[in-house]
């Protein structure tokens, strides 16, 4: 499984060259282009940046307030029996409703724990396999008008499912025990 | 429905601190937070910024149209009922893509016209076509090759190694897909033998 942690090293860089070599031989002004694309990120850095602060202050006050705390103890027993982190299940389930709120309880537990903990790294994993199940489909669906959508939400959420499974099994793999 | 979230987010966390007397952490949280989101922007633009400058090389290059052109023969395998040159194909492609590549932006407009076409073909204009409960699934099963975003997050959050996580993601995000592909197919066999 260590090889997983060699394409992470090797994943950007061999982007870079495969991205500037064909844009190269395709007699693309590569520099140039790049440019104009940076600009696209900052803008759309600055877009995401009220929505963040909102949100991001909305979870710092539920987690200082010890909601989120009471919340998870409340779960616990319940997560201990599939050796899931009870400290994750307000972002797993806010995971499948809003793609910002979840990024602002994301931020949150990287801020308590650090992001390269336990933790920290089993939210980065799960976050790159999960989909925010509800939203997408409501906005998909409803741009066509469809209401009877028969076994999507199931397969999606199957498939949420196993990522996190998947995400719980590698990181205990490569990097030991979560707590 | 954001609106409600947000504001239920708030109030409970203001509830919860009336009772355990937490008010003034409360305080401290809100402004904290606020000020961390921007500072995690700050830093999160250089990662994102030269994300979407390679990726305008690739776009620019051809290279993404390329990527598309490639995926047909799988495309067909997910999408049996949908003819092979028609526009929804195109869509689907280009969307998927998008996702893979990361550049959430590009992929929603894409799928979008995906299930527009799509529906063209669908003969019960209410009920999703066995073609759309797939792409559906098969979106929202977020396969990706690099989280940009995760990577830039875990980079202002002062990660030693942020990409570290490629790897495994990779791995998770197959193994979701995969379980995404195989429950619809399962699905949709069983259902083709009660017909019969």
């Amino acid at each position: 499984m260590q090889i997983l942690i060699v394409i992470s090293n090797l994943m950007l860089p061999l982007v870079f060259v495969i991205i500037l070599s064909y844009g190269i031989s395709k007699g693309v002004k590569v520099y140039d282009t790049f440019i104009e694309g940076a600009k696209d990120g900052m803008s759309c850095a600055v877009d995401i940046m009220p929505t963040l602060v909102g949100l991001m202050m909305a979870v710092g006050i539920l987690r200082s307030s010890g909601a989120l705390d009471i919340f998870s103890r409340i779960i616990s027993p319940l997560t201990d029996l599939i050796h899931y982190p009870s400290e994750l299940v307000p972002l797993t389930l806010m995971r499948l409703v809003s793609s910002s709120a979840s990024t602002g309880i994301l931020l949150d537990l990287f801020k308590q724990y650090g992001p390269d903990s336990g933790i920290g790294r089993l939210v980065s994993v799960m976050m790159s396999c999960t989909e925010t199940v509800f939203y997408t489909m409501s906005v998909y669906f409803m741009s066509v008008r469809i209401t009877k959508t028969r076994y999507t939400l199931p397969g999606a959420l199957i498939a949420n499912f196993a990522g996190i499974l998947a995400s719980v099994f590698i990181c205990k793999i490569i990097w030991g025990q979560i707590h | 429905m954001l609106n409600y979230l947000w504001v239920g987010m708030i109030f409970i966390g203001i509830l919860t601190a009336a009772f355990t007397g937490q008010m003034e952490a409360v305080t401290n949280g809100a402004i904290d937070s606020a000020k961390e989101a921007v500072n995690t922007i700050i830093i999160m633009v250089g990662v994102l910024s030269m994300w979407t400058g390679l990726m305008k090389i690739a776009e620019k290059s051809g290279l993404t149209e390329y990527l598309s052109d490639k995926l047909k023969p799988f495309l067909r395998f997910l999408f049996p009922d949908v003819p092979p040159n028609h526009k929804a194909m195109k869509y689907i492609a280009a969307n998927v893509i998008a996702n893979v590549l990361g550049l959430g932006w590009a992929a929603t407009p894409a799928g979008l016209l995906a299930m527009k076409e799509l529906q063209k073909l669908n003969p019960e204009k209410d009920r999703a076509s066995r073609a759309m409960c797939m792409f559906m699934v098969f979106n929202m099963s977020s396969l990706q090759l690099v989280s940009v975003n995760i990577i830039a997050y875990r980079s202002s959050f002062n990660s030693a190694n942020p990409s570290e996580i490629i790897g495994p993601g990779l791995f998770a995000t197959f193994v979701s897909t995969a379980a995404g592909i195989a429950v619809i197919k399962i699905i949709e066999m069983r259902r083709r033998k009660c017909r019969f």
